[in-house]
């Protein structure tokens, strides 16, 4: 692990322009949800100010799950190649193994931003802050990345199955992303039912969201809804692991 | 189980299904069984061919054996050990080489590959030390163990995957090809290290491999397969024996021979030079070489006597070619 970082560092300019861009990759989605804020005033009940704290809550919590799992998308040059054969010979687990050989700390920088997005947004919301409020902001943080941790190695194990599936994989990830970016008002009918309570993503930043606000649910649950994060995280996590095992007996390596 | 009993399989299958175009968009599954019930038993200290032809289920059974894969159906047990649920227990008691799939880390020096082995396998440090010495001599690794793996020579690189699958001190060790694209020197340095492993006693050595003479220099005890079925178990002898090999006697006479040979299981292949150059074939079990000689020495007089072995590889092309 330390070797992989004085790797990335011994070629200090390519490193550099990696973090500086690793920086502006949120950036350029928060555009995204600032130009949306140019034709209306208000989206899906809250203001432009309430929004980006959950892009910040969503942002921040994703880049740290990617920065710990997101290299698990490797998986399929592994199980493509049958190089995977090479790890599972190890004692070792075979998922810790995949993470520490590809982890790559050039991702801290997203996290960074997406941070400094949500404490901006938090400053700007006027938030009444008590210390059980500051709390649930780093639960679900914390819980978030783990949550979205879950969410990459659940698509990942797909690829056991089939190969060729980033893009499925990208879907629920990025996809899942993008979604809690946002409130889930701005969603209906059975795409918000699926996506925001059946996979749980309403609680990465919308009811830790509400709960930093002390506003109650435009859609009627309850305000400990926001302390949810983690055992929403903690199921996905169990689904994870269930399902990675699962996949890892029906590798099926290749032919030599 | 016997305490000695290091593999043992039963009835040990593999399917797997696979898809083929059928028209534009429609795809039909086929069920292809790579394994089909293979049983075998492996005690302590044999080093054991394991040969076929391509896609005979060698490469899947030594998965299967190594937890890579789970088996479709049947037992297996190595070490004691079922292989799937307990990968990783397992991993720390064998060795692998599977030739196209490198062990070692690609952009580290070898020595750095080994250093890191000795933390992966979690190997005191002395048992490390003390190995890693004797590798380097009989292994010849002194030369470029500060080379990036990714610049050594195949041979180099084979040198260093056989160290690094033994520095933990495994009681089974699987080599798939571990002479595929060697030349000569590499592949007589891999067969003599291998010839001294078997000879310590103390590990199980699994080899597959196409390259006969491997099998002939090397392996006591050979198990043939063939659409993922055992064809033959047993030793190189008993293949040649049962799949009518023979060794072959060229005798050249100054004169004719008058009589006609009358020793079991010897026969006159060709006769040639107006009956002065005879070849004699032997089936291995009634007459030995020496037998015959000594009659023909008898009844006339030798000029010139050669032997010749059977080879495997007739053998071998004989039982892969009546397998179909």
């Amino acid at each position: 692990m330390a070797a992989q970082v004085r790797g990335h560092a011994a070629y200090r300019a390519s490193f550099a322009f990696d973090l500086a861009g690793n920086a502006l990759i949120p950036a350029i989605d928060l555009i995204a949800v600032v130009a949306m804020f140019q034709v209306t005033r208000v989206l899906g009940g809250f203001t432009a100010a309430e929004v980006l704290v959950m892009f910040g809550l969503s942002s921040s919590a994703f880049a740290l799950g990617d920065l710990a799992v997101g290299n698990i998308e490797r998986i399929r040059v592994y199980v493509r190649t049958g190089l995977l054969d090479a790890i599972l010979v190890r004692p070792l687990s075979a998922l810790g193994q995949l993470l520490a050989v590809d982890f790559t700390i050039r991702r801290v920088t997203r996290f960074l931003t997406g941070l400094t997005v949500l404490v901006l947004a938090l400053a700007a919301a006027s938030v009444d802050w008590n210390p059980a409020r500051a709390a649930i902001i780093v639960v679900a943080v914390g819980s978030g990345a783990a949550f979205f941790g879950a969410v990459f190695v659940a698509t990942a194990t797909v690829s056991f199955w089939w190969i060729d599936s980033g893009e499925f994989a990208n879907g629920f990830t990025y996809g899942g992303r993008d979604f809690t970016s946002y409130p889930v008002t701005v969603y209906s009918g059975l795409f918000r039912r699926v996506f925001a309570y059946g996979l749980g993503f309403a609680f990465v930043a919308y009811y830790p969201a509400l709960g930093v606000f002390g506003r109650p649910d435009p859609l009627g649950l309850p305000g400990w809804m926001a302390w949810c994060t983690p055992v929403v995280a903690f199921l996905a996590a169990a689904v994870a692991s269930v399902a990675w095992r699962y996949g890892i007996r029906h590798y099926r390596s290749t032919g030599s | 189980m016997k305490p000695d009993l290091v593999i043992e399989t039963r009835d040990l299958r593999k399917t797997f299904t696979v898809t083929r175009k059928a028209g534009r968009f429609r795809r039909t599954r086929h069920a292809i069984v790579a394994v089909d019930g293979v049983t075998l038993r492996v005690e302590r200290g044999e080093l054991l061919g394991y040969i076929g032809p391509n896609g005979a289920g060698k490469s899947t059974t030594l998965k299967m054996l190594t937890g890579v894969l789970m088996p479709s159906g049947g037992e297996v047990k190595v070490c004691g050990l079922v292989p799937v649920p307990q990968r990783r227990r397992l991993a720390s008691q064998i060795g692998v080489v599977f030739g196209q799939r490198s062990q070692l880390w690609y952009d580290l020096p070898l020595r750095d590959s080994f250093e890191l082995a000795r933390h992966v396998w979690r190997v005191p440090a002395a048992d490390h030390a003390a190995r890693l010495a004797r590798f380097r001599r009989d292994l010849d690794l002194d030369g470029f163990l500060d080379i990036p793996v990714r610049q050594l020579s195949l041979g180099q690189r084979m040198r260093g995957e056989l160290t690094i699958a033994l520095l933990h001190g495994p009681r089974v060790v699987f080599l798939d090809e571990p002479t595929i694209g060697l030349d000569v020197v590499s592949r007589q340095a891999v067969r003599s290290f291998l010839t001294e492993l078997r000879d310590r006693g103390d590990t199980t050595v699994v080899l597959t491999t196409h390259d006969l003479a491997d099998i002939e220099r090397l392996c006591r005890r050979l198990i043939v397969i063939d659409h993922g079925r055992v064809v033959h178990d047993g030793t190189l002898a008993e293949l040649h024996s049962r799949y009518g090999s023979r060794r072959r006697v060229l005798v050249e006479l100054d004169e004719p021979l008058a009589e006609s040979v009358a020793l079991p299981g010897v026969e006159r292949e060709s006769v040639s030079a107006e009956g002065r150059l005879i070849t004699f074939s032997l089936d291995g079990s009634s007459t030995t070489a020496g037998e015959l000689v000594g009659w023909l020495a008898s009844v006339a007089s030798l000029r010139d006597i050669s032997v010749q072995e059977p080879a495997i590889e007739d053998v071998v092309a004989r039982l892969y070619a009546s397998g179909r």
